[in-house]
Formats: C-alpha cells, structure tokens, sequence
C-alpha cells in the first residue's frame, strides 16, 4: 500500500515506514498471468483494506495465523478463543509469555499483535463459538479455522454454510488442522465445493483401545490412563462426570493410573501424558504449525486480493515419513446433511392431516419414499416409522392437521430408508 | 469481491430462514426410525423429547441367557456419528464381556467404530454378545475362564446368576422375565 494512503496513526508511529509492505505490493501493484478477471492493481483495491476475517482458536495454529494476518496487510482481524494460557502452551505459542499463564488466550493474543503490527485491529472473543449468532458471523469475508476439536469445526462448518445459503453468498472458509507431522489445510467455498461435513468419513480417529485390553492385559502407560479415567472414575464417582479441564480430576487419575501402573510394571506414566490421553491430544510440533497456519494465511490472501488463484480444494501434509504433500478436489457428497442440495420447497394444502401429507408424499414420483417419518426441525416428532415405542406415541398426530403441528414456512426433515441421509421440507401451507 | 461466489437459488427459497439443526440430530432421526428391533429387543425413552438418550431392554429367546431381560442405557453426543453411542448395562450381570459396571467389550463400540456404522449395527452386536459370549475378550475374568474352562459349569452359574443368587462370593441382579 502507498504511505501516503495510510492512516494518521500509522504515519506517526514508529513501527511504520515508507516501503513497509514492498513484499505485497511486488503482487498487488500489477496484474499477474494468474490474477483473477476481477483483479485490479493496487492495495487499495482489493479486499485487504476492509475485510473482515475471522480467526477460530488462538492457540498453536491460531498464534500463527493472526501474526501472518497481521503480516500480510489484513487491517481487521476477529479472534474467538474459549481457553485460558497454560504453562504448557509457551513452548510453540509464542504471543504468549509467563506473565500471560491463566489469562485468556484470545485477549492476550489480540493484545500482543496490536501492540507489535502497527495499523492492525483485533478484536478478541473470549468464550465459545457456540455464543454467538448468526448475525454476528455475518459481518465476516473469510472465517479461518484452526481448531483442534472435530466438534468445534462441524457446528464452524454448519454454521457457515447455513449461513452462506441463507445470504445467497459465499463465505469462504479455511481450515487447517495438524497432528504431530502432518497437517491439512484446505478451502472450503459453501455449496461450490465439499464442506467439513462431507469429508466427515475419511477423518483419523482418535487411538482408543480395546475395553478388555485395558481391564486385564494392560502393556502400555496409555492402558493404565484409560483404565483410570474409562473404568475406575465412573466406578468411584458414581455420577460426577470427569471434567477434563479440571486438574483435580486429572490428578486423580494420574495417580490412579500410576498405582496401576506400578501393579504391572509399566513405566513411563506422567502427568502431562495423562492430561493428554484424557484430552486426547496429539503432541503439537510448531513447525508443522507453522507451515499449514502459512498455507491457511496464503489462501486468505489470495482470496481477499484475487491475485492468484486459490487452493482447489484439499492440502495434506505429511511430514513423518520424509516430506510430502498432495493436493486434490475432494468431492462434495450430494447427500452431506450440511451442505448437499437436500431442501425442497413444497406447498401443502392447509386441511390436510398429518396422515394425508404423508400418503402424498409417498405418491410423489420424485421422492420415492416408502415409509417416511417426520420431524420438524427443532426436533418436534410429527411422525415416527420406528422404534414401535415412538410410533406409537407419535401416530395420534397422523389425525391431526399438519397445519396444527407446523407453522407456515417451517422446515420438515423427512428420513426414509429410500434416502441416502435426508430430505428437508420448507413447506408453505396453502 | 467476494461476489463471484455469490450461490444461485431461486428467491422463494432465499426468503425462508433455514433453522439450525445438527447434523448428529438428524442422523440419530435417521437411524432411530430404521431401526428393525426384533421381537425379542424393547426401546424406552425417559424423556421423549431427547431422542440421544435412550434405553435398550434385550430378552434373549436363546442360548446361556434365555429368559432374562438385559437393560442398557444408551447416551449419543452430537458428535455423532464421528464419536460412537456410550453403552452401559444397568444391571449387575454375569457375563465375560461385561463387567460388574455395566462396561461393554464390544469392538465396534470403541476401537472398531466407523461413521459408517450405525445404531442398528451396535444392537446387533450387543445382541450377539447374549447369543455367543466370548471368552477371548474377557472383562469379567471369572466368567471369562469359567466358559472357556467349562461350559456346563459356566451355563449353571450363568442361570444362578440370572435368579439373583450369589456366584462365587458376588450377589447378581435378578434379571428374570415377569411373565
Ligand atoms: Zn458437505
């Protein structure tokens, strides 16, 4: 960006000199063989300036990702982060220090790139995604997730994509994600290409072993932990549930593990493993953080300026077995209860019952269901095929109007077993 | 900018607000209402309004365990189905692969779990664990060996067990069918 369109704040402050952003405007200042049709050169005409991102998650990959932001000409910069600074965290996440251990992470991470990238604004969250709405999420360009809970990123996902077929428009999301050596990032663009949802069945699964293994034969350090925390807690506690975030409870079942562990002469129980197998956290190499946190911030970048062409659509990194990484279009699953063109609009004469929507269904050629049940969306039962418990509790309502169970414009969501997943009805009672 | 990926729909559609609904709750509708309980396996719900929590009740009509009712609670999260259904029997039973707790052993219920699986495929393997316990994955070591070791013993203790009678040193719950 030229000096002279920089604000006054920044022409004052010392942090900011003539020529500080040479290296993007090497990019931006002409237009490339693979820019975009709809690029124009200067910093100043594309996305950078206003765009709002939002960053999910501020601990390893999102350290890196807010100061590559910041470092990449991003002026306005959100960060959502329910956890607290550990001790253990100082090792790769580096806006934090000693001083900082039991504050928020995203108050403290927003604090320390404000303070050191001049011209920037983050706005931190502390708390849950879960808090908050629509209308919030809607004020962003692009939402980049570095999250380390496959939970946390499917309701990310739902929400965004929701939201992106409500606008009508596209809210791109980026997720990165590392295990040890390995990483993905990948670009998801709502309803054009598969979502998080959609590649929902080729995820690792979290190492858990065998009940009996670690009731009777147990070998490894990791037996014992998931004997102390699976078996001997709901045994001992009856109805307490283990918090995981409670290192009185994780002391608990360190110690438990240890005696245990002492009983079969196993080694190697401490309590940071402990706290990991109960978190299942896989150990975290700020390298590997470091590179998909840069491949997630690339992609922003080329998003927000159209300067070249972005990831279509998967990255994955490997880095355990020498280096290699593969990039490929995952495919969208026409059938992903998220994003998969499942919604149909159906207008419904509005004396039918229950049991008269249904028979109709069942006679539309184009659905093909043999024994639908119904649900409303915020999960009312209209009508229920099985278990014989719920039919029987739901078949007086096939009596009843549809009109009396649903109001106009409420969504039904219809499972057959004729259906891959489901079929979403918005239905207009006419 | 961002515009070039503005989605095309028609406008009646963009009109309606979409509610939120999981896609955990709408898998659990899907699996629930495919289920194909046989005769011998009752569903019950404490509360009808929460279809993730759930009991199970199995009356095995063959083998060890004929003439019993087995209940098991079953409690699904919303992460389903990347995280399997918890499985927890309620009664104190005399069984190789459950323990006096009411754990499971059941592979597909932890280690073996697939998103792919589904609700049915997890009652049809707790019903296979009352048609053909299995000494070799014990969680209950007593019975464990006393099936491998010797069956008519192991089937004497299993009835005796069933009547709420005491098994070497351990009462057991009454899990006789009222008929
Ligand atoms: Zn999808």
């Amino acid at each position: 960006m030229a000096a002279d369109n920089s604000t006054t704040a920044m022409q004052t402050d010392s942090r900011d000199w003539a020529d500080r952003w040479r290296h993007i405007n090497k990019i931006l200042d002409r237009r490339g063989p693979f820019c975009d049709n709809s690029f124009r050169e200067g910093y100043e005409n594309t996305l950078l300036p206003q765009c709002k991102v939002l960053v999910i998650g501020a601990g390893g990959l999102g350290c890196e990702i807010l100061k590559n932001l910041a470092l990449s000409g991003f002026k306005d910069i959100h960060v959502i982060d329910m956890d607290t600074i550990d001790v253990s965290n100082l090792n790769r996440q580096f806006l934090f220090r000693p001083s900082d251990v039991g504050r928020p992470k995203a108050i403290v991470a927003a604090e320390f790139v404000k303070n050191r990238v001049a011209g920037v604004v983050v706005t931190p969250y502390h708390g849950k995604i879960q808090d908050k709405d629509d209308d919030y999420y809607k004020q962003f360009q692009i939402v980049i997730c570095g999250l380390d809970s496959v939970e946390a990123r499917r309701w990310m996902n739902a929400t965004i994509v929701n939201l992106s077929q409500e606008l009508g428009e596209a809210i791109p999301i980026i997720d990165g994600g590392t295990e040890g050596f390995k990483g993905q990032a990948r670009v998801i663009i709502p309803t054009v290409t598969s979502c998080y949802e959609c590649s929902l069945d080729m995820l690792n699964k979290p190492t858990t072993f065998p009940i009996c293994t670690i009731a009777n034969t147990p070998r490894l350090p990791e037996h014992c932990i998931e004997w102390a925390y699976v078996l001997e807690w709901p045994k001992v506690f009856k109805n307490e549930k283990l918090d995981t975030d409670d290192p009185k409870h994780i002391q608990w079942v360190f110690e438990a593990a240890l005696e245990r562990a002492r009983q079969f002469k196993i080694a190697g129980i401490t309590y940071s493993l402990t706290q990991g197998v109960v978190k299942n956290i896989i150990p975290a190499i700020a390298s590997t953080n470091a590179i998909i946190a840069a491949a997630c911030c690339n992609e922003a970048f080329k998003i927000a300026t159209t300067s070249a062409p972005y990831l279509d659509n998967y990255m994955m990194y490997t880095g355990n077995e020498g280096v290699y990484t593969y990039t490929f279009q995952h495919q969208k699953k026409p059938d992903c209860p998220v994003c998969g063109e499942n919604s149909v609009n159906v207008d419904v004469n509005k004396n039918w019952t229950v049991e008269e929507f249904i028979e109709w269904l069942k006679e539309k050629p184009d659905a093909q269901l043999k024994k639908p049940s119904l649900m409303t969306a915020d999960n009312k039962k209209i009508y229920l095929q099985a278990p014989p418990i719920l039919e029987r509790s739901t078949r007086p309502n096939l009596e009843k109007k549809l009109s009396s169970l649903i109001e106009d414009g409420d969504t039904i969501i219809v499972t057959d077993s004729t259906l891959p997943f489901s079929l979403q009805l918005v239905v207009s009672l006419i | 900018m961002l515009k070039i990926w503005s989605i095309k729909k028609d406008n009646a559609q963009a009109e309606k607000k979409k509610p939120k609904v999981s896609a955990a709750q709408i898998r659990v509708q899907k699996d629930l209402t495919e289920l194909e309980l046989p005769s011998t396996m009752e569903m019950s719900f404490p509360d009808e309004s929460d279809l993730l929590n759930f009991n199970l009740s199995i009356e095995p009509d063959e083998g060890f365990y004929k003439g019993g009712v087995f209940r098991f609670t079953f409690n699904i999260n919303n992460n389903y189905p990347h995280e399997p259904p918890k499985v927890r029997g309620i009664q104190k039973i005399y069984h190789p692969n459950i323990d006096l707790d009411g754990n499971v052993c059941l592979n597909i219920l932890r280690e073996d779990w697939k998103p792919v699986l589904n609700l049915n495929s997890v009652i049809v393997g707790l019903q296979y664990l009352f048609l053909e316990p299995n000494a070799e994955d014990p969680l209950h070591k007593d019975a464990a060996e006393d099936l491998r070791t010797n069956r008519k013993s192991f089937e004497y203790n299993v009835k005796q067990s069933m009547r709420g009678r005491d098994v070497k040193g351990n009462y057991y719950d009454n899990v006789m069918a009222k008929n």
